[in-house]
């Protein structure tokens, strides 16, 4: 790890953390708000490859941690991480891992459908299995219902990994940061 | 610059080591799934109230760290109530009230350079393979990064404003991933210019 | 004294820079040049945050990198990719840190380079609340602190007002190091020593300030 590789990961951290005060757009059938911040969890993923994004989105919750309201809706502290969907943010770091993986295993025949395929992988389906068995853990309810109670965010995360794998196709072309050698 | 979420003040709480104030959160916390039931609950709860009335901590800032999570935790009472029954519903509920607030009482009660530091006075004592040194770069770069990426942000809604795409995800994501990732290498190279290996 | 011996720059298969051969032992040195013509990555070789494909460069005789990067201080054109840390006061020791200096020494060094600019008011401040002038002369500071022996400013008054420029001006003037400036500035480097006019990677004149820029400014007509 290059002192590139710790500017990277610092300045991605500081990415998602900005994408906080994007204003939530609200999807017109299903009523949930989508945050752009799990947004720029599958970004760190898929544009710095498994190692950087998974570090860059764990310096985010450690500076949320040591109480920086960072999250969206101006949260944070130590609290974030003991409420009931605590779960899902642990889950960010394995998403990004997982997304940068997969993207960084087939990098040079990666395309769009692809990298929606792994957005959804690492965001949605790693991401779920991580948060709902947490949630029903500490709700102290059936992982059904946990996992019925979580569904109405699905739509939402698709979406963003619509958005995401957009992004990460347009990053790959214009400025490269997984296949480059500095 | 970023304002963290400190409460001013000078009480015994504010000025109890953060390490020792982690770790007292980190045994409540335990103990409470561990010795699951109500008397836990009721020392615990005892115990955070105690905390915020010696931190000199008002109603108002317990309800500020209930309320992020107050939707969630209603539609939880509501479920175990369905699902079982009244007492179950408002054991769990209250157990979440009672870690959150305990996280609460370490935040409020501390800053982030003092936390800060105790990162880096606990990466002294760090075996040799952890490297410390791009540790405490990282998240002294991250805190200093975003501010500005706060205003690269703004820029790039501004300027999409102007071309009627501001709610347009791509077209706000993309300026603002690749700008950022382009400024990477000259502060790379800023960093090694000063000596930073 | 620097020494050029023959150097070339080769990236993804395009050489940016060929040839360059050349001493400097003139106090200040100005470089020019149309856009993309090398300046940066010239400028850059100096304290080996660019090494050559080909040949060397070496600072009396050494061409550790190290030893480059220890007495050759570097100010960018953007202050604020070069400042690292939230507090002024924090970023000024980050490189005297980096020395491994004891502690007494890194507070009166950076007590003593906030001093000398006036810029003791800055000492606490977030260092991305500052005007982009005193980012400037912060950058700077962080610079001096190390006590190099030359330091090489990219384009230092791109980004400043003219009123920020003249001080900025002003406390260059006041350095006792040798430097080396690549401006567009050219009324910034008509009191200098020497000046280098970069054309497509080569040095195409060296010499009396005067003269080079009156080409320059002929080229760019024609
Ligand atoms: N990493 C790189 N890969 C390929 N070409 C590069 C790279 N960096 C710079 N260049 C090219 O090298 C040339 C010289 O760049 P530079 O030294 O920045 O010029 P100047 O500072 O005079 O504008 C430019 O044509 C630029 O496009
Ligand atoms: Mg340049």
């Amino acid at each position: 790890m290059q002192t590139r590789d710790v500017v990277f990961i610092a300045l991605f951290a500081a990415i998602i953390a900005a994408l906080a005060v994007f204003p939530p757009i609200t999807l017109p059938v299903i009523a949930v708000p989508i945050t752009a911040q799990s947004l720029g969890v599958m970004l760190a993923g898929g544009i710095l490859g498994a190692k950087r994004g998974g570090l860059a989105v764990l310096l985010l919750l450690v500076l949320v941690a040591i109480g920086l309201p960072l999250l969206s809706g101006g949260r944070g502290g130590f609290g974030v991480f003991l409420g009931p969907t605590a779960g899902y943010l642990a889950g960010w770091v394995v998403a990004a891992f997982l997304i940068g993986y997969l993207t960084e295993r087939n990098w040079t025949r990666l395309n769009y459908v692809l990298a929606f395929l792994f957005c959804v992988v690492g965001g949605v389906v790693a991401l779920y299995a991580i948060g709902v068995p947490w949630s029903a853990y500490v709700a102290k309810v059936s992982l059904a219902a946990a996992f019925t109670g979580s569904m109405p965010f699905v739509p939402g995360d698709i979406v963003k990994a619509l958005i995401a794998a957009a992004v990460i196709m347009i990053v790959k072309r214009s400025y490269p940061i997984i296949g480059a050698r500095a | 610059m970023l304002t963290d979420l400190y409460v001013t003040g000078d009480s015994p709480v504010h000025r109890t080591r953060p390490v020792i104030k982690i770790a007292a959160l980190i045994v409540l916390c335990t103990s409470l799934f561990a010795f699951e039931g109500r008397e836990s609950l009721l020392i615990s709860a005892v115990i955070v109230t105690a905390g915020f009335a010696l931190a000199g901590l008002k109603a108002r800032h317990a309800w500020q760290s209930l309320r992020p999570a107050l939707w969630i935790l209603i539609a939880i009472f509501a479920v175990q109530v369905y699902l079982a029954d009244l007492a179950l519903a408002a054991f769990v509920v209250s157990r979440f009230a009672v870690l959150i607030l305990a996280a609460a009482l370490v935040t409020l009660t501390t800053t982030t350079s003092q936390f800060v530091d105790g990162i880096g006075a606990a990466l002294k004592h760090a075996p040799a393979w952890v490297p410390k040194a791009r540790i405490a770069l990282a998240i002294s770069l991250c805190i200093r990064f975003i501010p500005l990426i706060r205003n690269t942000f703004g820029e790039v809604r501004q300027a999409q404003r102007a071309r009627g795409l501001e709610r347009n995800f791509l077209a706000l994501l993309v300026p603002l991933v690749v700008r950022t990732l382009k400024s990477a290498d000259e502060i790379s190279q800023a960093i090694y210019a000063r000596s930073f290996d | 004294m620097i020494t050029f011996s023959d150097v070339s720059v080769e990236k993804s298969g395009t050489e940016i820079l060929r040839g360059i051969d050349l001493t400097i032992r003139e106090r200040r040195v100005g470089v020019i040049g149309r856009n993309g013509s090398g300046k940066s990555t010239f400028a850059r070789l100096f304290n080996g945050i660019e090494v050559p494909t080909s040949g060397s460069v070496s600072l009396d005789a050494s061409g550790d990198p190290k030893q480059l990067r220890r007495h050759v201080g570097f100010v960018f054109q953007n202050p604020d990719n070069q400042i690292v840390y939230p507090i002024v006061w924090e970023d000024l020791e980050f490189g005297l840190k980096n020395l491994g200096l004891p502690r007494d020494e890194i507070r009166q060094r950076v007590d003593d380079v906030l001093k000398r600019f006036g810029l003791q008011h800055l000492r606490d401040r977030f260092t991305h609340q500052l005007s982009g002038g005193e980012k400037q002369m912060v950058a700077l500071a962080g610079v001096l602190v190390m006590q190099p022996r030359m330091i090489v400013f990219d384009e230092p008054t791109t980004l400043l007002d003219l009123w920020n420029k003249q001080m900025l001006m002003a406390a260059m003037e006041e350095l006792e190091q040798h430097i080396v400036v690549v401006s567009h500035d050219l009324e910034l480097l008509k009191g200098f020593d020497r000046v280098l006019h970069f054309d497509d990677g080569v040095i195409i004149e060296d010499g009396e300030p005067g003269a080079v820029i009156a080409n320059y400014v002929a080229r760019s007509r024609c």
